[in-house]
């Protein structure tokens, strides 16, 4: 499993990668998911809804990310944006 | 008596500049390094094209892996990805979905999703717009100095939000009826190019599948 970021500038970096199944790569996996939603991250995981249209899930916590997912992607939380007209 | 006290305040005013004038340079010296100090920041921390470029393909990269490949082929060709409205979803939709034959009356509503511009919702039916939800995914961190993440991060943190958890969105969002930031003539315009896109598509799928082969 991956967990990746997406970043200005930069496009999206890995955080952390590793085997949930691997107890120690699964707590560092933990630890970064954690790291991210306290920075105010929202994290979504790509996935294949029934029939194979691809969606993605929206993840609160570690627990909630499936455990064959390939990718979890953090990205800065909505925010409401300009409310000035710019065309 | 005045010229006694002319000279004494030019010799004060002498001794005093003689004084400062070493604190005064110090000063001067230590502004000077801070200003060039500030300028090689921004100069590293500035807009870099070549940087935006990389990153603006790694994001389409990744939007790429998570969407269907029509719909990168829209956004590719058409520069905006358009979002089927779940909420309401009629039955059958997503069967629809699975025998390639999704129709815009089989779904209420729809968004275009254009890069850094707010959300517009629209009737696929009739072609209504309906209304802008702005939203924006700022980086506070600011990695090089900007907030903003590239254009196909931006589609793709908006598609997952919105085929996730459409109501959290539009909920952040800011709503305006259409016209406030994106032209509704653009909008028309984008959505007639859709239409024969699509029907572009369709045609060189029918083309394409064994069965459709007619004799000649």
């Amino acid at each position: 499993m991956k967990l990746l970021r997406m970043k200005p500038g930069h496009g999206e970096i890995i955080l952390a990668e590793g085997d949930v199944a691997v107890p120690e790569q699964e707590r560092a996996l933990i630890e970064a998911f954690r790291r991210e939603l306290d920075a105010g991250m929202w994290a979504a995981v790509p996935t294949h809804a029934p029939g194979g249209r691809r969606e993605a899930e929206m993840v609160k916590s570690f627990d909630d990310v499936p455990r064959d997912a390939e990718r979890v992607i953090f990205f800065p939380r909505a925010a409401g944006g300009a409310s000035r007209a710019t065309r | 008596m005045a010229l006694a006290l002319g000279t004494a305040a030019v010799v004060l005013i002498v001794l005093l500049w003689e004084l400062a004038r070493p604190v005064l340079k110090r000063l001067l010296v230590r502004q000077a390094e801070r200003s060039s100090q500030r300028r090689l920041r921004s100069g590293s921390a500035g807009y870099d094209p070549g940087r935006e470029r990389r990153a603006e393909q790694r994001a389409r990269a990744l939007l790429r892996s998570c969407i269907e490949e029509a719909d990168w082929s829209m956004y590719m060709d058409l520069g905006f990805l358009r979002v089927w409205g779940a909420l309401g979803e009629r039955e059958g939709a997503a069967g629809a979905w699975a025998l390639g034959r999704e129709r815009a009356e089989e779904h209420p509503y729809a968004y275009l999703i254009y890069p850094h511009k707010p959300i517009v919702a629209y009737l696929p039916a009739t072609g209504e717009l309906l209304n802008e939800y702005c939203v924006a995914f700022p980086d506070h961190t600011r990695p090089y100095g900007s907030a903003r993440l590239p254009d196909s991060d931006d589609v793709l943190a908006k598609w997952m939000a919105l085929t996730a958890d459409e109501r959290t969105l539009i909920g952040e969002a800011n709503m305006h009826l259409p016209g406030r930031q994106v032209d509704p003539d653009r909008v028309r315009r984008d959505l007639a190019r859709l239409a024969a896109w699509e029907r572009e598509r369709a045609v060189s799928c029918d083309a394409l599948e064994p069965g459709s082969v007619r004799a000649a």
